[in-house]
């Protein structure tokens, strides 16, 4: 069974954003890029899949810039057997990505998709979703836990849902997303790093393709949020209900 | 020469051990290690058989440091100069309080405890000044403190002195955004200081693990070396002006935010590294590197301690100017830090190895600086130089590398008792030293070995589950002698403080240190400032 996993590369969980002075966006020059955190544990379980006998190859997948293939880089030296970078402009938005998954699907026919829950970037928590239903398949999202059945081509995916865990049965070929506490990613170590760049990256355009990419969505502002205000220390009861009468309208 | 130089110090510093030994002596709480009656006296008939004078000389020295006598110079606290103080600085500032002064009275390794009663809590340069002051006109020994992260006693009392603490001076005075230049109050705490310069887009040149408590003040006082002292320099490179208080409460303005200024003597640098015993630091201009965008951490595995020495040299040619920090730990320490914390995950779980180096490079073009590091580390690994190895893909990753080698001194503290020397040798023969106390201590207690490599710099450690003086015989001053001997530091960073007092002269000779005395004796004639440290007790009578 062939595992595809999509990453994306994005501005580096630890690093403290700023927001474009025209408020067009995030700034992202000169600030440290890596893979998604989610999109790590997605490749971590993809290969522990793979390590356990019963996968045979893995594929990472990644679209945007040219840059983006560092991301892949990233991916070939924890471990994946290929990349495939689809060529585009920046800032797909959830559809297109899920259109251009389908296409490649088609082409590579793996038995199980991975993905991480939503980037950090946007916090969409779409993708994964739509391409279960662009391709008709099972979906389990929000995945603390996989077991894999191969006889039965079945996957059991245990999800973190707001009640608590919730269990689902899918029959392969099924998508899945990853939660955090699903495992611990690898570090890349220098013999794989080595391994890594002999790899092949195949590239493909989404015209190539045949996917329309145009998105339906335009970002007019970013902002930051309020800075928060920092609290009144009040002296008596009577100042309390007094704020919150005519100032909080509350009472 | 040197011998009979040493002799002659010996004969000195024998009459004054022979003077207290006779005399009713008061002796310096040192908590964990308590000499008894016994070993004074097995002490006073060694001396006097000078045989064997290299033996018997070495074993003084280490020895005396551990009876020290409070100086009857000094007055002892009253009625009067606590009102002055509250009249002076507010209640607020004046601490009476048992447990507040528990805690600043102990130092951070709990192996030091004075008896203060006062802490004072200055919050401007003219309050410091005005202590001071009254402090010398009425003879107070006073111990400037800071974070009190300090490793060799140096920040908290032997006896009684006032503990004039400054953590409430924590203003940043200004920042120029196209110098890198500064100006801040002794009190800030170092990761603040961090914070606040990530924002402008810039960092501070040193870094250490106790960032979170230290203060600029106490790092300038002892010139604090830190991980990124192999690309940024040491304190006296980065610091270009500083305000002092004087003993007698003169305030020296030397707040200068110039690079370049020859005129005249440059006295900030005497503070610098003087641990507080010429001056207190009130304010420090600094100047600091931009933060640059590409920062890459590997984390690697060494068979031997000559792989790890042909590493530093290929790191220094090939990485150059990107390199920016070169460290070191072996299996011991990373073992403890892997035992003694959970969360901590190790980076190269295949086998445990022999030696693990950690190589940070800083730079500013991200897929430049990655590929100059990835070429360097294959071509390393292929010529045997490396065994294994992890890089680091994320500052998640990162951090959890430094997590590792900022966390041994933690893990050590946690482990039980813990002896720590802190050594500049010449880098080929540093793990020899381990090596040898490994075969000294045998099965008395764990040898851990961690450092700068890049600069050179070796913490021994030595683990037990209590202290107990059959170990501390079989370190001390064997260790001494024998950094001595090759021409090292016997305290690259740490500072002298109280533990080292009277070490000095393993690394400098006597007429060095007795212009120290003079120039302490000009600076502060009655020896207020921090008694008992840094310079020998001997030099003081």
């Amino acid at each position: 069974m062939k595992i595809m996993v999509a990453v994306k590369r994005v501005v580096d969980y630890a690093v403290k954003i700023r927001i474009k002075p025209d408020k067009s966006g995030v700034e992202t020059q000169n600030v440290k890029m890596s893979m998604n955190p989610f999109c790590e544990i997605a490749l971590e379980e993809a290969l522990k899949i793979k390590e356990s006998g019963l996968a045979k190859e893995v594929v990472a997948v990644t679209m945007g810039p040219s840059n983006c293939v560092d991301t892949l880089r990233t991916g070939l030296a924890m471990g994946a057997d290929r990349g495939i970078h689809v060529e585009a402009a920046r800032d797909l938005v959830p559809l297109s990505v899920a259109k251009v998954l389908k296409k490649l699907v088609e082409v590579e026919n793996p038995g199980l998709l991975i993905l991480g829950k939503q980037a950090i970037d946007d916090d969409c928590n779409q993708t994964g979703q739509m391409i279960a239903a662009l391709l008709g398949w099972p979906q389990g999202t929000f995945a603390s836990k996989v077991v894999l059945d191969k006889e039965k081509q079945v996957a059991t995916v245990d999800r973190e849902v707001d009640g608590g865990l919730e269990t689902l049965c899918l029959d392969l070929p099924a998508v899945i997303t990853t939660d955090l506490r699903l495992n611990q990613p690898r570090y890349a170590t220098l013999p794989n790093i080595m391994k890594a760049k002999s790899k092949p990256i195949k590239k493909y355009t989404p015209e190539e393709l045949n996917v329309e990419i145009k998105s339906d969505l335009e970002v007019v502002q970013v902002t930051e949020p309020p800075k928060r205000k920092a609290g009144v220390i009040l002296s008596s009861v009577d100042e309390l209900i007094d704020k919150l009468k005519n100032e909080a309208h509350v009472i | 020469m040197e011998k009979w130089r040493a002799t002659s110090n010996l004969r000195r510093s024998l009459k004054s051990i022979l003077n207290r030994q006779l005399s009713s002596v008061s002796e310096f709480r040192y908590l964990n290690e308590k000499r008894s009656c016994q070993s004074s006296f097995n002490l006073i008939r060694d001396c006097k058989s000078l045989g064997q004078v290299n033996a018997i000389q070495h074993r003084c020295f280490s020895s005396a440091s551990t009876l020290v006598q409070r100086n009857p110079s000094f007055s002892t606290l009253n009625f009067d100069d606590i009102s002055y103080f509250k009249g002076l600085l507010g209640e607020k500032s004046v601490i009476q309080d048992e447990d507040r002064l528990e805690t600043v009275n102990t130092d951070w390794m709990h192996k030091y405890k004075g008896s203060s009663k006062l802490l004072l809590l200055p919050r401007s340069t003219e309050e410091v000044a005005q202590i001071l002051r009254y402090c010398n006109s009425r003879c107070l020994a006073v111990v400037p403190q800071g974070g009190n992260t300090g490793l060799v006693g140096g920040s908290v009392p032997v006896f009684d002195e006032v503990i004039v603490n400054v953590s409430s001076m924590n203003n940043i005075i200004s920042f120029d955004k196209v110098s890198g230049i500064l100006v801040c109050e002794a009190g800030c705490i170092l990761e603040n200081l961090i914070s606040f310069l990530d924002n402008q887009g810039f960092i501070m040149p040193l870094d250490l693990g106790a960032k979170g408590s230290c203060q600029i003040g106490g790092n300038v006082s002892t010139n604090a070396g830190g991980l990124r002292l192999v690309r940024y320099g040491s304190l006296h490179e980065n610091v270009l002006g500083l305000e002092a208080v004087l003993a007698n409460g003169d305030v020296l303005d030397m707040l200068g935010t110039l690079r370049k200024d020859n005129t005249g003597y440059d006295l900030k640098h005497l503070f610098i590294g003087s641990e507080g015993s010429l001056g207190i630091v009130t304010k420090v201009s600094i100047l600091t590197p931009p933060k640059l965008s590409s920062v890459n951490i590997a984390f690697l595995a060494c068979n031997d301690y000559s792989s790890c020495q042909k590493l530093l040299m290929e790191a220094k040619r090939k990485l150059g100017e990107i390199l920016s920090a070169f460290e070191f730990l072996d299996t011991e320490a990373m073992n403890l830090v892997l035992h003694q914390f959970d969360g901590v995950r190790n980076p190269l779980p295949a086998s445990m190895h022999n030696f693990y180096i950690l190589i940070e490079t800083t730079g500013s073009d991200e897929s430049y600086n990655r590929e100059k590091l990835e070429a360097f580390l294959l071509s390393s690994m292929e010529d045997g130089l490396i065994s294994d190895g992890v890089l680091a893909q994320d500052i998640n990753q990162a951090s959890s590398f430094w997590r590792i080698r900022e966390g041994v001194p933690e893990a050590l503290m946690k482990a039980g008792a813990v002896y720590k020397y802190d050594l500049s040798l010449p880098v080929e023969k540093m793990y020899d030293l381990v090596d040898d106390m490994r075969i000294r201590l045998g099965d008395m207690a764990k040898v851990v070995g961690y450092g700068h490599l890049g600069d050179g710099n070796l913490h021994l450690n030595v683990s037990a589950p209590e202290y107990d003086d059959k170990i501390l015989e079989q370190i001390e001053p064997y260790v001494y002698e024998w950094t001595s001997k090759h021409r090292g530091s016997i305290s690259a960073e740490h500072g002298l403080g109280l533990m080292k007092a009277n070490k000095i002269y393993y690394s400098k000779s006597a007429e060095t240190v007795q212009t120290m005395a003079s120039i302490k004796k000009l600076l502060d004639p009655n020896g207020i400032l921090n008694p008992y440290k840094v310079l020998p007790h001997s030099l003081n009578s």
